[in-house]
């Protein structure tokens, strides 16, 4: 069975998605964070392929991904640096990225390589559902890798369903309208959103993101969904770290509260 | 045997396999909204109406099409130009800024966003948005705010709030990326005015219905001058390719008209230093469609160098894209040399300073070989003044 799958299998609550970007600081951080976020906890992790033009993305991501490009880092490197993680690391995996840079290294030999090195899905934002739905599904299914969809507070109902009745493993809830790391905290306005969607009884859990930083907003955000994601707080603790296994350990520490 | 559905958009927003809407969920309702209103609004009696009265006496539309006679003697052909260098504001661009104004306050929107390049779009942006009463945000490349000075302070002039995007290679590239990042921060009231033919669907075909009066006019002028509507050659500068889209609407259905790209060839196509994107790119998706992108092996989007900063971009509309693939219309890279020469000579010849955007397409004149009995439309997309500062460096 796909981790992500069973992952939400076994866990209905407080489940800590943490996304990091592949190649920073440093070219071959990708696995020492990896190692760390799997060591000290975090349920499920999100690893960004760095991107020229993250329309998605925030000051805070946006400077990591040119930093990670800068210092060398591509998709082929990605997968050679993720060889042969399995089965030491046992986190389930995501990559979140742009369609260009995957569309470029072929949609099918991408598919491939994740199910080689043991990724379990992917979240690539640009990637229309009706394209995804018309060219690429059977690719995914095939090599069993799960396209991760994202909702937001202007997503209506019935597209909602329709990303529910397409969706596995979860639906990535964007807490607000904006771009990652630009609004910080979680208002009344975005609880009664995430009550409304709580309604509609979808079959696919939640994870919500955008907005969530520490220990108050995971625990707020937990509970009007399975879990959170945390990503561009997480790159601040990456870029101030002095010693990033401990300090990493640290934060997902004080994230859930232990 | 051609039909003009084959090159223009399908009912999925596809030109060939290029084009769609590759956006991310939160831009969907912005762009769905505009999908599912443009046609109804565009077709209009009342919008018509409204749309070409303001191009007409606000505008001041029709340009005119011009018998460049010592440009044609130079050349040894027949050539007109089509003065869209005489429109308000200079330059092309504000044929799509007030159709697109007048359909954000259709749709309620208060507040517009857009891009620039040269600049163009971003003071053609100001200036309808100063006409009716809109709140203005306009995103420029931090190196572009540096040398196109005097449009910043004409933006600045108009009301709008000028904002430097400091991203990347800090040119249209990233002055667009910054743009969509604001309207996902901004998704309910606030219009999105893409300056070209880029985008995701319904942008490309939006912006090319607007700037389509071009080769409207073009038609009906030529008939008045030669009796015929039909010219050999149109030729047009190509960044994003609005301008080039407008030019050759009417016409991609008449194959006796050959259509003509010039884009920046910088300082040449092996340089490392060009914008020329039919040269040096491949298929790929940016700014939300499928189009031809110059990029790396890896998919990055390589940092284009254009002389001219409206051409300085390492994409070009899903249309042109399909007229370059179909080979519907044939493709200069013109480098900046060229393009400053051309420029320095209709200046001498016809006493008309052409933008350096525009210059690219008078310097195709030099390899196109058009014959003494052929008839050649030059879309003299802007005028000059902007960019005299390099022009001098030159002199």
């Amino acid at each position: 069975m796909n981790r992500i799958t069973q992952l939400f299998e076994q866990k209905k609550n407080n489940v800590l998605n943490i996304y990091f970007t592949a190649g920073y600081p440093q070219l071959n951080d990708t696995t020492t964070i990896l190692k760390a976020l799997d060591e000290s906890g975090a349920d499920l992790v999100e690893i960004g392929m760095p991107y020229s033009d993250p329309i998605a993305d925030g000051e805070t991501i946006q400077h990591a991904n040119q930093v990670a490009l800068d210092n060398g880092m591509s998709v082929k490197l990605l997968f050679e640096q993720l060889a042969g993680i399995r089965p030491a690391i046992k986190v389930p995996i995501l990559l979140m990225g742009y369609i260009n840079p995957v569309l470029q290294f072929g949609i099918e030999e991408f598919c491939k390589k994740c199910q080689e090195v043991g990724v379990d899905g992917l979240i690539l934002p640009d990637l229309p559902a009706d394209v995804f739905e018309e060219n690429y599904k059977v690719i995914f299914e095939k090599y069993g890798i799960l396209n991760i969809f994202l909702i937001t507070p202007q997503t209506s109902e019935t597209r909602i369903s329709h990303i529910d009745a397409i969706s596995e493993g979860f639906i990535y809830m964007v807490s607000s309208a904006s771009i990652t790391g630009a609004k910080s905290g979680i208002s009344d306005e975005q609880e009664a959103y995430f009550s409304r969607i709580n309604a509609m009884s979808l079959k696919n859990p939640r994870l919500i993101g955008f907005g969530i930083s520490d220990n108050a907003t995971f625990t707020k955000a937990s509970s009007h969904a399975a879990g959170a994601i945390i990503g561009s707080a997480f790159i601040k603790v990456v870029t101030e770290a002095k010693d990033l296994s401990a300090d990493i350990n640290a934060f997902v520490k004080s994230v859930k509260g232990e | 045997m051609t039909t003009a559905q084959q090159y223009n958009v399908n009912e999925k927003g596809y030109y060939g396999e290029f084009g769609g809407a590759f956006i991310p969920e939160m831009l969907y309702p912005n762009v769905e909204e505009l999908k599912n209103n443009y046609l109804s609004i565009i077709n209009d009696p009342a919008f018509k109406a409204e749309f070409d009265a303001l191009l007409k006496d606000y505008v001041g539309r029709p340009t005119p099409l011009f018998l460049a006679e010592r440009l044609s003697e130079k050349y040894n052909t027949t050539i007109y130009l089509k003065r869209e260098d005489l429109c308000h504001t200079g330059a092309h661009k504000v044929n799509n800024t007030i159709g697109q104004a007048l359909l954000a306050k259709r749709l309620g929107k208060r507040r517009i966003v857009a891009e620039t390049g040269a600049g163009q779009h971003g003071v053609a942006t100001a200036t309808v948005c100063a006409l009716m009463g809109l709140e203005c945000i306009v995103y420029m490349g931090e190196i572009d705010i540096e040398r196109q000075a005097p449009n910043v302070a004409r933006m600045k002039m108009l009301g709008a709030e000028v904002r430097a995007a400091k991203s990347g290679s800090k040119t249209l590239k990233d002055a667009t990326n910054d743009a969509m990042r604001h309207w996902i921060n901004n998704p309910v009231d606030t219009h999105y005015i893409i300056g070209s033919v880029v985008g995701p669907h319904p942008y490309p075909d939006m912006v090319a219905r607007f700037q389509s009066i071009i080769s409207e006019e073009i038609k009906w002028q030529l008939q008045e001058k030669t009796g015929t509507t039909n010219p050999d050659y149109v030729i047009a500068c190509v960044g994003g390719g609005s301008n080039a889209a407008g030019a050759f609407y009417h016409f991609l259905d008449d194959a006796q008209t050959q259509l003509v790209a010039a884009e920046a060839g910088g300082h040449g196509i092996s340089s490392g230093f060009s914008a020329a994107t039919t040269f040096l790119g491949k298929p790929g998706v940016l700014h939300g469609s499928r189009s031809i992108l110059m990029q790396t092996e890896d998919g990055q989007v390589v940092e284009p160098h254009s002389i001219s900063a409206g051409l300085d971009y390492p994409g070009i509309g899903p249309m042109h894209a399909h007229l370059f693939d179909t080979k519907r219309a044939k493709f200069f890279a013109i480098t900046d040399e060229a393009a400053l020469k051309a420029g320095f000579q209709l200046s001498k010849l016809e006493g008309i300073i052409p933008a350096l955007e525009s210059a690219h397409a008078l310097a195709a004149l030099e390899e196109l070989g058009a014959q003494p009995n052929e008839t050649v439309v030059v879309n003299l997309s802007g005028r000059g003044d902007k960019d005299l500062a390099t022009y001098m460096k030159h002199l």
